[in-house]
């Protein structure tokens, strides 16, 4: 049953395994185990990071397309549920009307980068993407009236999900099974595909399989449920601003999920994005002791303060980009035989 | 350069018409037309290098703006020192603190360049998303070192004195440091033109962008020469940085970033590899920025996006295309 | 015979997965001009593409001269004398002709002789000489990439299938241009799907079928046995002008 679950793609690696199992048990019971609201906040967080950084890798690493308009996509559905709870009843209808609007916008965008991906190379349209992205940023925050602007929308949300356990268990429980999901899509010969195109394009297309098509497909995927995500993060925050979806910031953040867990693994993005949130809030703390220790020394408190944690991360990061290609998921693989 | 292709030209001139039948008034059209040419200039200089090494080499260095931001902490931090001369009267003293900024500011960015190349850029050779990934990291390591080293605040660099205000002529005025902008970004162009079309290394240079496979195929070893044109692209975008903050006068660790989307509109309209295609949509992207941001605040940033879309609609391949075969 | 200037032994080419040169003997013997013949697909290209360094053999020799080149790099191989005239031609559209011809000669300025050479055989490169190569027409551009192959003196000329999508009048043009740089000493291994042109050029001929050498002789025998031409060629070369 677990294969089926799992749709046939097992961990492959003892340890991989039990950190996704530590990983599901620590997110399952994070409201009866972490007391405090922090706990529950940055467990809520992994989850929607999971499920973003997983729909991510759909294209970074099965696919093999590099999109900087990903961001774009979440903070879609985050606006789209935000004004629709602004503006209607906060009940279950706005939530529905407004995840149908994003899905839809972000279907519709997707589909038209995704035709276009076809006729240009891979860093043209990386560069085309953060030029849409950023144009779209610009946007949410001109368009005030309609999107809170800078601000961002503060909203209420329906009585049950009040609650913050509920709020939170609704939010895991859609996380856990979109990412089901989408393990799925890559364990169908449609990711088989994928996989195959992303290895050698030429091939593919001799074989008959329109890679466009693929690709486009697999753009869209990605981008809705990178907007679902948004949804389900705007829904737990009760907020949507310019500065929690759209922030390059936070693409840089995916990027690194995906990359350091592992491409074109699903798990990696899982590993990647609980680790990247986690060391976010807590090893700032560490490195705020470290630098404290390191006073009066050189430069070192600087490189060791907690501001610069991304720095660690990113040399992390290029180190994995040249050695460890499969990142963390991939090397625990290779030592499992 | 024989026969030049006129309708992009065309297009210039259409912006520039429209845009004095817009803002009306032609002393503010002026004003604006210059910051317009000032701001493309300088884009020009931090856009040519990274379209000829991508035009050469197939190789697109996302973390570019990298070299911009340093030219500029590079320049405040020397303007800094040199306080002295900078505030002098004359305008000779001035240079005895601007010259040296720059000339830091383009030897710090061209060394960058030269470490970047040898070691996050060349084992990546002919792997584009890799690359993509790569100085995407190497952008985010580097920026985090800045501020590190300078830290987050905003820098402020001043203008040398001698280069404050303006011009009154008539009802305009002409800000002195903007065209002065113009005069070294005019230069700077010039000199690359002579560079590219009368001497052998830009003859190679040319070529290779073309088909750089051929002029490996003739007995050159283009390798060597594109170390040399990305370390020369990097010290260019350090001094459009250094210049660049001297224009703003404040800036941010995000400064280089910043210039990035810009950047890569410039060398999308332009077309990929080529400099003239990289000088026609540098003015085109200033004067629209600083017409539109005029005319309409709102929609400025996006305007220059728009512009990219039109262009592309219109000619897929960038204003001026490099000649592959 | 004369002794043979390349020598390939065994020679393999993977590109990505396809294994396309399949162990490929081939002699060019100096001053003569080799014809390479074959279908299409048989992997003459990758053979002179292999020779020059721009794919790389997994296995085998590539002897220049004496020397293995085989791991040498593309610049290194055309130093020692080497020239290519790709299919495409590989001239540089944004140049004019003189700077094409200009790039073409490495150790010096173009010298006279050279330059009378080229336009008394190829006139069009006169009259075009300050304007970009991109506004010469097929023929033309062939003349100049052949132009660029003659502005110094090699040792040994690469040509892909010069006479490919051009007019009779120009072919023959070729032709004579060919037959005339022939006289100097110089040695040509020459791709050809025209065996008009074949036949009057070729002092030898080699004949490639799936990545190996099936045949290898004198031009004369083969152009006198109709039977092996079409048991090489699928026709003879008379058919086929």
């Amino acid at each position: 049953m677990i294969e089926t679950i799992l749709s046939g793609d097992r961990p492959r690696s003892r340890v991989l395994a039990g950190l996704l199992l530590a990983l599901l048990a620590a997110l399952a019971l994070a409201p009866l185990v972490f007391p405090g609201t922090r706990p529950l906040d940055v467990a809520a967080k992994v989850c929607v990071f999971v499920l973003l950084a997983a729909s991510y890798d759909l294209l970074l690493g099965y696919t093999g397309i590099v999109s900087f308009a990903h961001t774009m996509f979440f903070g879609i559905g985050g606006y789209g549920v935000a004004i629709a709870l602004s503006r209607m009843e906060p009940g279950w209808g706005a939530i529905a009307l407004g995840t149908a609007a994003a899905v839809a916008v972000a279907l519709a965008l997707s589909f038209v980068i995704g035709l276009f991906s076809l006729r240009v190379k891979a860093i043209f349209f990386a560069m085309i993407t953060l030029a849409v992205a950023s144009f779209f940023a610009i946007l949410a925050s001109q368009l005030s009236g309609f999107t809170g602007g800078e601000d961002g929308l503060t909203f209420k949300v329906p009585e049950i999900l009040r609650a913050r356990r509920v709020a939170y268990y609704f939010v895991f429980s859609v996380s856990l099974v979109l990412f089901l999901a989408l393990l799925r899509i890559v364990n169908s010969p449609f990711g088989r595909v994928l996989l195959s195109i992303r290895e050698n394009e030429f091939r593919s297309e001799a074989l008959g399989y329109r890679t466009v098509i693929y690709r486009t497909l697999a753009n869209c995927l990605g981008a809705v449920v990178a907007a679902l995500a948004g949804v389900l993060y705007a829904l737990w925050l009760r907020y949507t601003g310019p500065n929690t979806t759209l922030d390059f910031a936070i693409m840089i953040d995916i990027l690194l999920m995906v990359v350091i867990g592992g491409m074109g693994t699903m798990y990696g993005a899982a590993i990647g994005a609980a680790i990247f949130v986690v060391a976010q809030t807590y090893l700032q703390e560490a490195m705020q002791s470290l630098s404290g220790a390191l006073k009066g020394m050189p430069l070192l408190p600087e490189l060791f303060h907690p501001d610069r944690w991304l720095l660690w991360l990113g040399i992390l990061f290029v180190l994995s980009v040249y050695y460890f290609p499969r990142g963390i998921v991939g090397q625990l693989r290779a030592r499992t035989p | 350069m024989s026969r030049i292709d006129w309708k992009p030209l065309l297009l210039a001139l259409v912006v520039l018409l429209g845009a004095l039948l817009l803002v009306q008034n032609p002393s503010t059209w002026l004003t604006l037309t210059i910051a317009g040419l000032a701001m493309g200039l300088l884009i020009f200089l931090m856009a040519s290098g990274l379209t000829l090494v991508f035009g050469l080499m197939d190789v697109m260095n996302f973390a570019h703006g990298l070299f911009i931001t340093t030219g500029a902490y590079v320049a405040a931090s020397v303007m800094r020192r040199l306080a002295g001369p900078a505030e002098a009267e004359s305008l000779l003293a001035n240079l005895g603190a601007v010259v040296p900024a720059v000339l830091a500011a383009m030897a710090v960015a061209g060394l960058l360049g030269f470490f970047f190349e040898r070691v996050i850029v060349r084992p990546v050779y002919g792997q584009h998303l890799k690359q993509i990934l790569i100085t995407t990291g190497g952008m985010i390591v580097a920026e985090q070192l800045i501020v590190a080293f300078w830290g987050p605040e905003q820098m402020a660099l001043e203008r040398p004195r001698a280069l404050r205000g303006a011009f009154i002529v008539g009802e305009m005025a002409l800000e002195k440091y903007r065209l002065a902008a113009v005069v070294v970004g005019l230069a700077v162009f010039a000199a690359m033109l002579v560079l590219l079309n009368r001497t052998r290394i830009g003859l190679l240079i040319r070529a290779g962008v073309e088909n750089r496979e051929m002029v490996e195929a003739m007995g050159y070893r283009i390798r060597r020469l594109f170390v040399a044109v990305f370390v020369a692209g990097s010290a260019l975008a350090g001094l459009g940085g250094a210049l660049w903050g001297m224009y703003e006068r404040n800036f941010t660790v995000q400064v280089g970033a910043h210039m990035m989307v810009l950047i890569f509109i410039v060398i999308i309209i332009g077309g990929l590899g080529s400099v003239g295609g990289c000088f026609a949509a540098s003015l085109l992207v200033g004067l629209v920025a600083n017409y539109v941001g005029y005319l309409s605040p709102k929609i400025a940033l996006g305007s220059n996006i728009l512009l990219m879309v039109l262009v592309l609609l219109w000619r897929p391949q960038g204003l001026y295309p490099v000649g592959r075969q | 015979m004369a002794d043979a200037l390349l020598r390939l032994e065994g020679v393999h080419t993977h590109i990505g997965h396809y294994h396309i040169l399949q162990g490929v003997d081939l002699a060019v013997p100096a001053g003569e001009l080799t014809m390479l013949l074959g279908r299409n697909g048989a992997g003459k290209t990758t053979t002179l593409r292999t020779i020059l360094g721009l794919w790389r053999a997994s296995s085998g020799s590539v002897r220049f001269d004496g020397r293995d080149v085989a791991r040498l790099d593309t610049p290194a191989i055309a130093s020692l004398g080497i020239a290519y005239v790709p299919e495409a031609m590989g001239i540089f559209a944004g140049l004019t002709v003189r700077e094409n011809l200009l790039l073409a000669a490495r150790n010096g300025p173009l010298r006279e002789e050279r330059l009378e050479w080229i336009f008394r055989f190829f006139p069009p490169m006169k009259k075009f000489w300050e304007l970009p190569a991109g506004n010469l027409s097929g023929g033309q551009k062939q003349m100049l990439a052949i132009s660029r192959a003659v502005a110094e003196p090699r040792k040994l000329i690469l040509i892909d299938e010069p006479t490919k999508g051009l007019a009779p009048a120009i072919i023959n043009n070729l032709i004579e241009a060919f037959a005339e740089l022939k006289k100097t000493g110089t040695t040509l291994l020459m791709v050809e799907q025209n065996f008009h042109a074949a036949r009057s050029l070729g002092d030898s001929v080699a004949v490639m079928e799936a990545g190996r050498i099936v045949h290898a002789g004198r031009m004369a025998d083969l152009a006198a046995d109709e039977a092996l031409q079409t048991r090489l060629l699928g026709l003879s070369l008379e058919a086929h002008q």
